[in-house]
């Protein structure tokens, strides 16, 4: 009702419209945006490898794996409000179309995979594992594939405004589907077991700590341009319009644009993270399957997401991180009371504190700063108007 | 011919599964727009309960009928303390229940499993219950399933004169048809919140003990049946049973045809790519009650 009696006084007083970001914001943002760049590059590719022993650098390269998924969370769910609890089906597109072009190119040219020889129930490659043998095709597939299939489901379900918790059901009824479409075919999949025992990257033996290392270096330097991606989505006019669209989304109808293809674009560009982590996370840990990319990890990407502040750039990523670091360090030595703290974190972080641990920073600096920012339609329309003037 | 008839059957007696799950879901989904994840841990409640009956009254028959209202009012009982503790602060976000609900079920299975151990436990079914009927024609149904149907039968018959008949279930109806209006009437919604929470959650249990006769009762049963049910409610759509009743048993058909005809992980993934084309055809669902709100 108040949004609905201000719009007049609004319209009537187009005079004090306030600059949409402080004058000295965009400069001063910027600068800190590349100084915190530089810091996270510094602290992945100087310090980390520096202070971390092999094992527990190949242990941080799984888990930034992880945090790249949790990037495109951040964006479709914090920003986009769009609860998606299958990005396991896109992790394991990318990890698969990768891990099924190095099991042919362990296997060398003409070959079988190993464990298609050992269930024996193929005389051939299937037809639709050739293409992958030529990195040419999977290398873009990893990417290509996930966001497709995206595409193909957001389009159905967000034109028709299927939202809320219906869409969070299906995209999970989608991980439930694949796990089993996965299991189901172990013929040609490896069923349960996944595609296991990948040796080499490219020509590069994996057990070869130095290669290790370059696969850890290849998955920091990912994450940081997919955290920049996401960087430069939020701050452009689309992030405006996908926050708008995530807390009122007929509004947003009514002045004229599409929610559809803004969610969409979010949902699709999460669909390419969560593939291209799904894709590293392969050459990094050795091994993809269904147990990695079913209802219970797609759901776990997403805790990460809240513990850290769904809606921040940098919370999702340290959340994701810390998460799956707790449940190494935890599940090993009591595997009982890991789960336990687990669902107490789902509940705890969710419950009490919905913006995650980054709004108890996020609250100390709004009181520093004195002056609320005027809400994101205002500043829409106020935006808007100027492009018409 | 007879095996049509006996495909049918298996899709028919699929579907009073779904259905029996599916019921508590839509009433609270349908009432209060909660997505609780937690309801295949009440069925999990359920389950456990028949077994524990089951060490104390060795009789199975007897055992297995007294587990039905002791299931109900046990999981009933853990959905209004979940409601009470948790999910009465979080109505105005149902997308952040769903993610507190899976936590609170996490916790269930744990305790579950510290309770009961990890492997699986067995109940013994009722002698009556074990074997096959023959019908006419050569086609022989399960008994266990043929009761299965029946109780969720009479599930449905039940909740239906609840909610038409009992003062109580007007006062659902008035809620599920505007919250506001009923409020401002002299309903105490609150009340009436809680009262539904507790049926919902006691037709998990009565789930849970039916599925007792299926098969093995584990700490994570209830997961893998909860995702289907869940599907039944929204294509199914809200506020009303008839739309659930009927997706239950189409998607049980289609299931088990789809299964006949290739195998179980194809027709999953054809039940999904279904329901994704039907919801271009009604993203509402088959009957609602309300209209699309503009939020």
């Amino acid at each position: 009702m108040t949004t609905v009696a201000r719009d007049p006084v609004a319209a009537a007083d187009p005079a004090p419209a306030p600059p949409t970001r402080p004058a000295a914001g965009p400069s001063r943002h910027r600068y800190r945006a590349a100084a915190g760049f530089a810091f996270g590059a510094a602290l992945l590719f100087a310090v980390a490898p520096l202070v971390l022993s092999d094992f527990r650098l190949s242990l941080l390269a799984k888990y930034l794996c992880v945090a790249m998924v949790a990037v495109g969370i951040g964006l479709a769910w914090g920003r986009g409000g769009m609860l998606t609890l299958g990005q396991g089906v896109f992790f394991g597109l990318g990890g698969y179309a990768m891990a099924m072009h190095l099991k042919l190119a362990d296997a060398g040219p003409g070959n079988m995979p190993d464990f298609m020889l050992l269930y024996g129930q193929l005389d051939e490659l299937p037809l639709w594992w050739r293409p992958f043998a030529s990195p040419w095709f999977a290398l873009p597939a990893t990417v290509l594939l996930p966001m497709a299939v995206a595409f193909v489901l957001g389009s159905l379900v967000f034109r028709r405004r299927v939202r809320g918790a219906y869409f969070a059901i299906l995209s999970q009824a989608l991980a439930a589907a694949m796990v089993i479409l996965l299991i189901g075919q172990q013929g040609t999949t490896g069923g349960t077991n996944g595609l296991t025992d990948i040796q080499g990257f490219f020509g590069y033996d994996l057990d070869d700590p130095v290669n290790q290392r370059m696969v850890y270096f290849i998955i920091a330097g990912t994450l940081l341009a997919l955290l920049a991606l996401a960087r430069h989505l939020t701050q452009c006019r689309y992030g405006e319009l996908l926050v708008a669209v995530r807390d009122s989304e007929e509004r947003v109808r009514f002045l004229g644009y599409d929610p559809a293809t803004v969610k969409l674009v979010a949902y699709v560009v999460a669909a390419g993270m969560a593939g291209l982590a799904g894709a590293l996370f392969v050459p990094a840990v050795g091994i993809i399957s269904p147990a990695l990319i079913g209802i219970v990890p797609s759901i776990e990407f997403v805790i990460g997401v809240a513990v850290g502040g769904r809606a921040t750039l940098l919370g999702p990523v340290l959340g994701a991180v810390a998460v799956v670091w707790a449940r190494t360090a935890l599940s090993e030595r009591f595997p009982g009371t890991w789960t336990y703290l687990q669902g107490l974190l789902f509940v705890v972080v969710v419950a009490f504190l919905p913006g995650g641990l980054a709004s108890l920073i996020g609250l100390a600096r709004r009181r520093d700063d004195g002056e609320p920012r005027p809400g994101l339609l205002r500043r829409l329309r106020l935006r808007r108007r100027e492009g018409a003037a | 011919m007879t095996v049509l008839i006996g495909q049918l059957f298996t899709g028919v007696s699929i579907g009073a599964v779904l259905l029996l799950i599916a019921l508590g879901l839509a009433l609270t989904f349908g009432q209060m727009g909660v997505i609780n994840m937690a309801h295949g841990e009440f069925i999990m409640a359920g389950a456990y309960t028949t077994y524990v009956l089951q060490q104390v009254i060795t009789a199975a028959g007897w055992s297995l009928l007294i587990a039905l209202p002791v299931a109900f009012v046990v999981a009933g009982a853990m959905g209004v303390l979940l409601e009470i503790l948790l999910i009465r602060r979080l109505y105005a976000r149902p997308l952040d229940t769903l993610l507190v609900t899976w936590g609170v079920s996490l916790i269930l299975q744990q305790l579950a499993r510290d309770i009961f151990g990890s492997p699986n436990v067995q109940t013994r079914a009722p002698e009556l219950l074990t074997g096959n009927i023959g019908l006419p024609g050569g086609i022989t149904v399960a008994n266990n399933r043929l009761f299965i149907l029946a109780l969720a039968g009479s599930a449905v018959v039940a909740l239906t004169v609840a909610l038409r008949v009992t003062p109580l279930g007007r006062r659902i109806r008035a809620v599920v048809q505007n919250r506001d209006l009923a409020a401002v009437s002299g309903i105490a919604t609150t009340r009436v919140d809680r009262m539904t929470f507790f049926i919902g959650s006691g037709l998990a249990g009565i789930a849970g003990v039916a599925l007792t006769l299926l098969g093995p009762i584990g700490p994570t049963m209830g997961t893998n049946l909860i995702i289907d049910a869940f599907l039944v409610v929204v294509v199914g759509g809200i506020g009303q049973l008839k739309g659930t009743v009927i997706v239950a048993f189409a998607l049980g058909v289609l299931q088990a045809t789809g299964e006949y005809l290739t195998t179980l992980s194809v027709a999953k993934v054809m039940v999904f790519i279904a329901i994704v084309a039907f919801l271009q055809w009604r993203p509402q669902g088959l009957f609602t009650l309300r209209t699309r709100s503009l939020a």
